[in-house]
């Protein structure tokens, strides 16, 4: 590594910061039903799920060395600047989302962030549209519900073949199987998600001339990248755990097995074809299928509903940070400086708006409390949290719902 | 602008066959290692109960232990080819 200029540095840091919040806002994939279904406790399963990212982010280096040359055009002028603004585009949005409790995608953010910035800066040219439709857009909007239909009929297919037996003697396999799972969707997201930071590392270098073009990622880039990600993953992001985890459905064992390993098979089966996927939205789309399929289950489509208008607008959201801090950016140094200075601004004001309602480790799985809680008075903050966090009553339901299974096997030991 | 139908169409179905089939094999090897409540319950006053945690312990034996081990196996197969997946 010769000659890194300042703004390179700048770029590298940025998306390190954004390969943090990526882990932390994606832990909610990997262990969020883990965590809800008691088959891990909320630290070791965050742990467990930051090793395998680790280990993830090393074991390929495929996806990193396809995203520089794939979905932005290197050769139109992408310079480091526009690379700058399109990460703290995907970084503030990565933050809200998680200020809101909302699982939304940090890739998608990432690809709305340096297409906007691209858009702006670079013009048409420098975005390959044919690539963004077939490799974002499509994979967007079919592998969730690809997910949710397979998690679905597995639900119903494990329900089914396991009636008669008492849901407490059968729901240490299913826990079981779900930390395999679980741990199986960690492990691609480290080499997923990682990657992706990699390759934006890399184009940064590229772009700045500091290594040839079509080189493969150096080792520091990717061991920072891999502990970036790791690390983010460990902080884990509760607010979006306990959306996903609670918040959509009462999520059982059996269920809980299901979603996890229709995740991990969508995941394991479009990255092999080679689709930009999103585990955010592939996790939770299996975990709605999940809600669906079982008898007396109920999936708050209030919540649902407001996930997946996050997911629409992070594209754009992203793309449209991202392209403000691109004019802004491109105005020389200062515009640089301004752009890093009022993203670090941003990001300071958020995790202060965080303080005032924090969700750690320790209340991750009471949605009561927060809804009991009117005490502040009550800003757009948090009246969107007061209502991503469902009200009291619906746990009872759930709670009552989770007796059929039991009742049906008292009735048929009686026969 | 071309859509790869064919790519989608086989993610799609492959997701869903394997993910069935997973879950599918994986509970037929909790169903073998679980106990029946048949028979954990028979002649016992506390049939109606929900609850069979206190019956006596005892779990499958024989084959259906055999086979719930086999049903493990092909999912830990499964899972190993996965993690092969993700390497190559």
């Amino acid at each position: 590594m010769e000659h890194i200029t300042l703004l390179i540095g700048i770029v590298i840091v940025t998306a390190l910061v954004f390969d943090f919040t990526n882990g932390f806002h994606d832990t909610a994939n990997a262990m969020a039903t883990t965590i809800s279904t008691g088959a891990l406790g909320p630290r070791i399963a965050v742990a467990m799920s930051a090793v395998l990212n680790l280990v993830g982010a090393f074991l390929s280096v495929e996806v990193a060395k396809t995203i520089s040359g794939g979905i932005i055009d290197e050769d139109a002028g992408v310079r480091p600047e526009v690379i700058f603004a399109g990460l703290v585009g995907a970084i503030l949005w990565n933050l809200l989302t998680w200020l809101a409790g909302l699982p939304s995608s940090s890739s998608h953010a990432l690809f709305g962030g340096l297409i906007g910035a691209t858009l702006v800066s670079v013009g048409m040219d420098g975005v390959n549209s044919d690539k963004i439709v077939m490799k974002v857009l499509i994979p967007a909007v079919a592998a969730p519900i690809v997910a949710g239909v397979a998690a679905l009929v597995a639900t119903r297919l494990t329900y089914r073949l396991a009636r008669g037996r008492d849901p407490q003697d059968t729901a240490k396999g299913y826990r079981a199987g779900q930390i395999a799972s679980a741990a199986l969707v960690s492990l691609a997201h480290g080499t997923n998600d990682a990657q992706k930071t990699m390759g934006v590392i890399t184009l940064a270098l590229i772009t700045g001339g500091v290594i040839a073009p079509d080189s493969d990622p150096p080792l520091w880039v990717i061991v920072s990248a891999g502990l970036a990600i790791a690390l983010g993953t460990y902080l884990g992001g509760w607010r979006i755990i306990r959306t996903m985890g609670k918040g959509i459905t009462d999520i059982q064992p059996p269920q809980g097995f299901a979603a996890q390993t229709g995740a991990a098979t969508v995941i394991l089966a479009s990255s092999h074809i080679g689709f930009a996927l999103s585990t955010t939205q592939v996790c939770s789309g299996s975990v709605m299928g999940a809600g669906v399929g079982r008898k007396g289950g109920v999936v708050r489509w209030s919540t649902a509903g407001r996930m997946v208008l996050a997911w629409v607008l992070t594209l754009p959201a992203a793309g449209l940070v991202a392209g403000g801090a691109a004019l802004l950016a491109d105005q020389g140094d200062w515009g640089v400086t301004a752009v890093a200075v009022l993203a670090v601004a941003a990001c300071a004001g958020i995790w202060a708006a965080s303080r005032r309602k924090p969700v750690d480790h320790t209340n991750v799985n009471d949605i009561d409390e927060a809804a009991a809680l009117p005490a502040e008075p009550v800003g757009v903050v948090t009246a969107a949290l007061q209502s991503v966090a469902p009200p009291p009553a619906r746990a009872a339901t759930a709670s009552s719902s989770a007796t059929p299974a039991g009742a049906s096997a008292a009735t048929g030991s009686t026969s | 602008m071309s859509i790869d139908w064919a790519a989608l169409g086989q993610v799609s179905g492959i997701s869903l066959l394997v993910t069935v089939g997973f879950v599918g094999v994986f509970t037929l090897g909790i169903l073998g290692t679980s106990r029946k409540p048949q028979q954990a319950e028979a002649g016992t006053d506390t049939a109606a109960t929900a609850s069979t945690a206190s019956a006596p312990a005892g779990g499958a034996f024989g084959p259906a232990r055999a086979g719930a081990y086999l049903c493990f196996a092909l999912c830990a197969a499964v899972v190993a080819y996965g993690i092969n997946l993700i390497v190559a």
